[in-house]
């Protein structure tokens, strides 16, 4: 079974932590969706880290795998963790914000190096990426495509369209990566709209299915090292999360979903998710 | 291009064709010539005629089942691994059902993504309402960079289909169900953007789209009998428009009709009334659907009810012309 090192995840505890605090440093400009971006970070963290095959210098390297982000408006996580493997240079981060800036509040893959497909209107990145599964097997290139989705994300039909159709063709180069961190901009999803039980919606449509907390490295790095589960079967990582993970007073509250920051808040906010750092790392034994 | 063993499905004596036919036919043959090209369908193949390349060419054929969304979204997802996706259904799945994923998924990124919709216009019959899309091209039209194009007969569909698979970006081809009289013959040359002149005239210009192109023809042709010259133009390409041959011909007769089997909001009509009060002011006169919603009865029974019949048309036409 594939581990990490002790070592290995302090550095991704570590990079994980830095998007963090440069996503609060973007938020000095414009508001932004927190929540889900902090939620999902571990996951990208470790996708891009360790998992995916591809090359910043070389970003539209035919047979690179493919990360589409369809919950879009999660992107300030994206940007952080494209900026720290070297897609761009840190600067373009803090023009967030502004006119004809590159990092849009949704992902846009004509500004960008490493944004794969523009995605902002829900329920859209699981086909696209089906479709992009479906074309490494007609082109005869073994490339994956992994797709994140939220929960709240769930409640699109267009999701279960795509699910129905890659477990029909089998798209075992496909895995979606749901980040279940139970709430949407309203509220609670088990209130406003409940897509769960979500590992059985995925199963029932012919999918491998794992179940995991979205936040431990090396459960993350077990579940994704060894895509797909199952032969002939598209994988789904259900990635249980906690929405805003590492701002204390935002954790697991649907008011930070869209979060606008006070200017002068910037520093404390920071100053939180260090010391929520240096807890998670006395956790890590070396 | 027309080729022979087309001429030999097609076209037949005098017999009509369908558009959907002529695309079918042209689409298996344009499969053979790029390997990039991949079919895409919601289980209407055998209606929207895909089946001929489904047939040929399984494994770049995919049947996405009834889901529409899904298909528009695939279809944007293979054209970013360098695929050029034709991607059928009704006219009314294709543009209402998938609206979003069109728009978002395929315009918005310009993707090469070919959207060939069947069974448009109350041509369609006794299917009815539910499945006669009226507001088709209003829609297509409306969003950024889509090229929309709307053959009359299956001469101009099979070269319509040759020049969207040429051209790079997103385009929507509006195909009929019934079987229409040939126009064009093979001498014939479609491009985007260009209309054509089939007969010249000064009382008035009229400007016709896709299946009722034939019915104009014929009422063009009465007229002229009756001593009543007509600049008649078949406008297959909405968007771009032939803005040069519309501003030329309104120049010349001071009055314009426009004809075409969709709502007289957003279509053909709603072009040409944006290009001249804009560049040359001129009284023009939709003829259209009305702003209502079809429904069920035979195409010649529809058209009657509906003012788009022939006898209608040339009723129309002289009720304006002075």
């Amino acid at each position: 079974m594939p581990e990490l090192t002790p070592e290995e995840t302090k550095i991704l505890l570590e990079k994980s932590y830095k998007c963090r605090q440069n996503i609060l440093q973007m938020m000095r400009n414009a508001e932004g969706h927190i929540g889900g971006a902090f939620s999902s970070l571990d996951i990208i963290t470790v996708l891009y880290n360790k998992i995916l095959r591809h090359d910043p210098k070389n970003p539209k390297w035919p047979n690179r795998d493919r990360f589409i982000l369809s919950a879009g408006h999660k992107c300030l996580a994206l940007y952080a963790v494209l900026a720290e493997q070297g897609y761009f240079e840190e600067d373009v981060l803090y023009t967030y914000g502004s006119f004809k800036t590159k990092v849009a509040m949704h992902p846009e893959e004509k500004l960008l190096a490493g944004i794969e497909f523009p995605t902002g209107s829900l329920g859209h990145g699981l086909p696209v990426g089906h479709a992009m599964a479906l074309a490494a097997k007609l082109d005869g290139l073994d490339y994956k495509v992994y797709v994140m989705l939220g929960d709240g994300e769930c409640a699109e039909g267009s999701v279960w369209e795509a699910a129905m159709s890659a477990g029909h063709y089998a798209s075992d180069n496909l895995v979606a990566i749901v980040d279940l961190n139970g709430l949407q901009v309203n509220g609670a999803t088990t209130e406003i709209m409940d897509s769960s039980p979500i590992e059985k919606k995925f199963k029932a449509f012919g999918w491998a299915v794992e179940s995991i907390d979205g936040h431990d490295f090396g459960q993350i790095y077990r579940s994704l090292a060894e895509v797909p589960l199952k032969k002939q079967k598209p994988t789904c990582i259900v990635a249980n999360t906690t929405k805003c993970k590492g701002l204390d007073f935002a954790e697991g509250k649907f008011q930070y979903h869209h979060w606008h920051c006070e200017p002068d808040k910037i520093d404390e906010a920071i100053n939180i998710v260090k010391s929520a750092q240096n807890k998670e790392l006395e956790n890590v034994r070396i | 291009m027309i080729t022979e063993e087309i001429k030999k499905i097609l076209y037949d004596g005098d017999k009509k064709v369908a558009t959907r036919n002529a695309y079918g036919e042209r689409l298996a043959e344009l499969g053979e010539i790029n390997k990039n090209i991949v079919v895409l369908d919601c289980d209407l193949s055998k209606s929207t005629m895909t089946a001929v390349f489904a047939k040929k060419f399984p494994d770049r054929f995919f049947n996405m089942g009834i889901a529409e969304a899904n298909m528009a979204s695939v279809a944007a997802g293979l054209s970013t691994m360098g695929k050029i996706p034709f991607i059928s259904t009704f006219g009314v799945f294709a543009t209402k059902r998938a609206c979003d994923q069109v728009s978002t998924s395929i315009a918005y990124p310009q993707l090469n993504v070919k959207i060939c919709a069947t069974h448009c216009g109350i041509s369609v019959g006794e299917d009815g309402a539910t499945h006669q899309a009226i507001e088709d091209v209003a829609i297509m039209r409306a969003i950024p960079g889509i090229t929309v194009i709307s053959p009359s007969d299956a001469t101009e569909a099979i070269q319509a289909i040759d020049a969207v698979a040429e051209y790079n970006g997103p385009c929507y081809v509006r195909l009929t169900r019934g079987a229409s009289p040939l126009i064009f013959n093979d001498k014939y040359s479609f491009k985007i953007g260009k209309g054509a002149k089939l007969s010249e005239g000064g009382a008035a210009t009229l400007i016709s789209t896709g299946f009722v192109t034939h019915i104009c023809l014929s009422a063009v042709k009465k007229l002229s009998e009756e001593g009543i010259e007509i600049d008649f133009i078949n406008m297959a390409s909405i968007k771009p428009l032939d803005e040069e041959l519309v501003l030329e011909s309104a120049s010349k007769t001071g009055l314009v009709f426009t004809v075409e089997d969709h709502n007289i909001i957003g279509g053909l009509g709603s072009a040409v009334c944006e290009l001249l009060s804009a560049k040359h002011p001129t009284k023009v006169i939709r003829i259209g659907v009305n702003d209502k919603f079809g429904a069920s009865g035979s195409p010649a029974e529809l058209y009657a009810a509906y003012g788009l019949d022939e006898a209608s048309v040339i009723k129309t036409l002289k009720e304006h012309l002075v």
